[in-house]
């Protein structure tokens, strides 16, 4: 089933900025799916239209296949949403303000109390659970909106760059959280600046720029039309010049880096040979950009259109 | 449907009690500045001054006024309460929790106005209780009393939400109850009878939905009013009705929540 189908969706804002130009989109139940873009390419527009946050212009929104414009209570049951920007009462106490917000999806107290102490405990903040939210720090605050959006356990989780900000600890650890709630069965929509975190979580992926979507597709195949990777390899003896291996294209950083780019044809063996036979030794290496990110920044042409790489 | 019911009122209840919790934790502001402006008002205009102004309609002015002191406080703390509530949670962007819900409109539109009503009405008692420490109140009609005192609070309450709705900044929440709803107040028959006023005034008064308002909880207290009873309640549920007619459109359309 389709958790979420957007048709030719269209927002003019009243001083004439056209935000989405005719968006579609799949999103199928289950899925871990990363929307990424640059600032200002239409994610949270997008987003805030599928939460009622934001009136469309034009289109269609299906959510579980209820459409946004005749079943928008049952649409809004389905979805929960952690913003881009904190949107919490900072004179609030972090149980309070999910405890509420279940309330606001109907759920019994009772129940709430339940679950609040559920995701708070799986967040790391039932110890905090008193505390005015304004006294968190900017990761416990980011943790506290994904635990609201969960009280009401929705299908459907769209997470507008949640680890923004937040160290790489506590990034690492809602990793995991995420994984495991997507493997419970909450199909879960990221939006995020590092791409990193996009490649690690999600099997598909859609890539908006200037209010169009540049690219759809499963994210193994989108990192498979890289033609080339670069990687840093780094030497036991420095080099004074750039050694020269036929079929890859090697610069020298540093005395002791080595830059190399590789085609998809070719394998790394042949190279490591070829550099040990000339007495270079390679003691580690590394990708020199994300994958991900090469993909990135080939579809989102900053000059012009956006382009796919050939 | 019963189901759809149920989430509704614990959706309704959920805004309520929150805005409740609101009150009591900032009771500095929400309770006590209007019982000690009420206390400030019976020493000055009902001891000090009243003594010299003697009766008012028939009746001792301290026990003229406290009826409509109650009202003041009532309808300055009702509209404050939703207008600085419901912009407050915009401001900072909470409103959101309550936006992306299934909760329908109207459903946040009167669990504003209930919170209002809430504070208006624990203001007025708090006022009632001072008004007791200076003066004798009579009870000649209850349901006056309960029925204007509640029709008031929802007016303003709606009144408030409205205000809040527009506003873009803190001050255009203060706008409103500095340059409307004082002088509509205090011109409202709060402290003197409309008979004393010329014709003109006179007429002019019966225009001032407060002069109604204040006319008919006094009735319930002194059975004395300058107004018809009955048309006053009628003023009062027309005007909740058009002010939540309002309300509920603005937030159909999202005006001031949504681009």
């Amino acid at each position: 089933m389709e958790a979420l189908a957007v048709r030719g969706l269209v927002k003019r804002y009243r001083n004439g900025v056209e935000a989405l130009k005719g968006v579609d989109l799949t999103v199928q139940e289950g899925d871990f799916f990363a929307l990424l873009g640059p600032n200002g390419a239409g994610k949270s527009t997008l987003i805030g239209i599928c939460t009622s946050l934001v009136t469309k212009t034009a289109g269609s929104i299906r959510v579980f296949g209820h459409d946004i414009d005749v079943e928008l209570e049952a649409a809004k049951a389905c979805i929960g949403v952690v913003p881009q920007e904190l949107n919490l009462n900072q004179f609030e106490t972090p149980e309070t303000i999910v405890v509420n917000q279940a309330g606001f999806y109907g759920i019994p107290r009772r129940v709430a109390r339940e679950r609040a102490e559920k995701y708070l405990t799986q967040l790391s903040l039932w110890d905090k659970r008193h505390k005015m939210a304004r006294t968190l720090s900017g990761g416990m605050k980011r943790r506290l909106m994904i635990a609201r959006a969960l009280m009401h356990e929705p299908r459907l989780l769209i997470l507008d760059e949640p680890t923004a900000g937040v160290d790489i600890e506590i990034r690492r650890s809602m990793w995991d959280f995420l994984r495991e709630l997507n493997v419970a069965g909450t199909t879960i929509i990221l939006t995020t600046h590092y791409l990193e975190e996009a490649e690690s979580l999600c099997r598909n992926i859609a890539i908006i720029d200037r209010g169009r979507i540049a690219e759809s597709d499963r994210m193994d195949r989108l990192l498979l039309s890289l033609h080339t990777e670069s990687f840093l390899l780094s030497l036991r003896t420095p080099l004074e010049r750039s050694p020269s291996v036929a079929g890859y294209g090697l610069s020298l950083v540093d005395p002791l880096t080595l830059e190399v780019e590789v085609s998809k044809d070719r394998d790394l063996n042949e190279l490591f040979t070829r550099l040990s036979g000339e007495g270079i030794h390679v003691v580690s290496m590394r990708n020199k950009v994300n994958r991900l990110e090469e993909v990135f920044m080939r579809l989102v042409d900053k000059g012009g259109k956006a382009t796919v790489s050939p | 449907m019963r189901a759809v019911g149920r989430a509704r009122w614990i959706g309704f209840k959920t805004i309520v009690l929150r805005e409740f919790g609101r009150i009591l934790r900032i009771w500095g502001q929400t309770i006590v500045p209007s019982a000690v402006t009420a206390a400030l008002y019976f020493v000055i205009f009902g001891s000090l001054i009243g003594s010299r102004i003697g009766q008012m309609d028939g009746v001792d002015y301290m026990q003229y006024i406290a009826p409509g002191l109650i009202m003041m406080a009532v309808i300055t703390n009702a509209y404050a309460n939703v207008s600085s509530s419901f912009f407050g949670a915009k401001f900072q962007r909470y409103l959101e929790e309550v936006s992306v819900s299934p909760l329908p409109n109207w459903i946040v539109v009167l669990g504003y106005v209930g919170g209002g009503v809430l504070r208006g009405l624990l203001v007025g008692l708090a006022v009632t209780v001072i008004s007791l420490i200076f003066t004798h109140l009579p009870v000649e009609h209850v349901p006056s009393i309960l029925i204007a005192v509640l029709l008031t609070a929802i007016v303003f309450s709606l009144a408030g939400f409205i205000n809040g709705v527009f506003a873009k900044n803190f001050d255009q929440v203060n706008w409103i109850p500095t340059f409307i709803l004082t002088p509509l107040t205090y011109f409202g028959g709060v402290f003197y009878s409309i008979n004393l006023l010329p014709e003109w005034a006179r007429t002019l008064s019966f225009a001032n939905p407060v002069l109604h308002m204040v006319n008919a909880f006094r009735y319930g207290f002194l059975g004395r009013s300058d107004v018809d009873v009955a048309m006053a309640f009628s003023i009062m549920v027309v005007s909740a009705a058009v002010l939540f007619a309002i309300a509920l459109t603005l937030m159909e359309r999202g005006t001031g929540l949504r681009d």
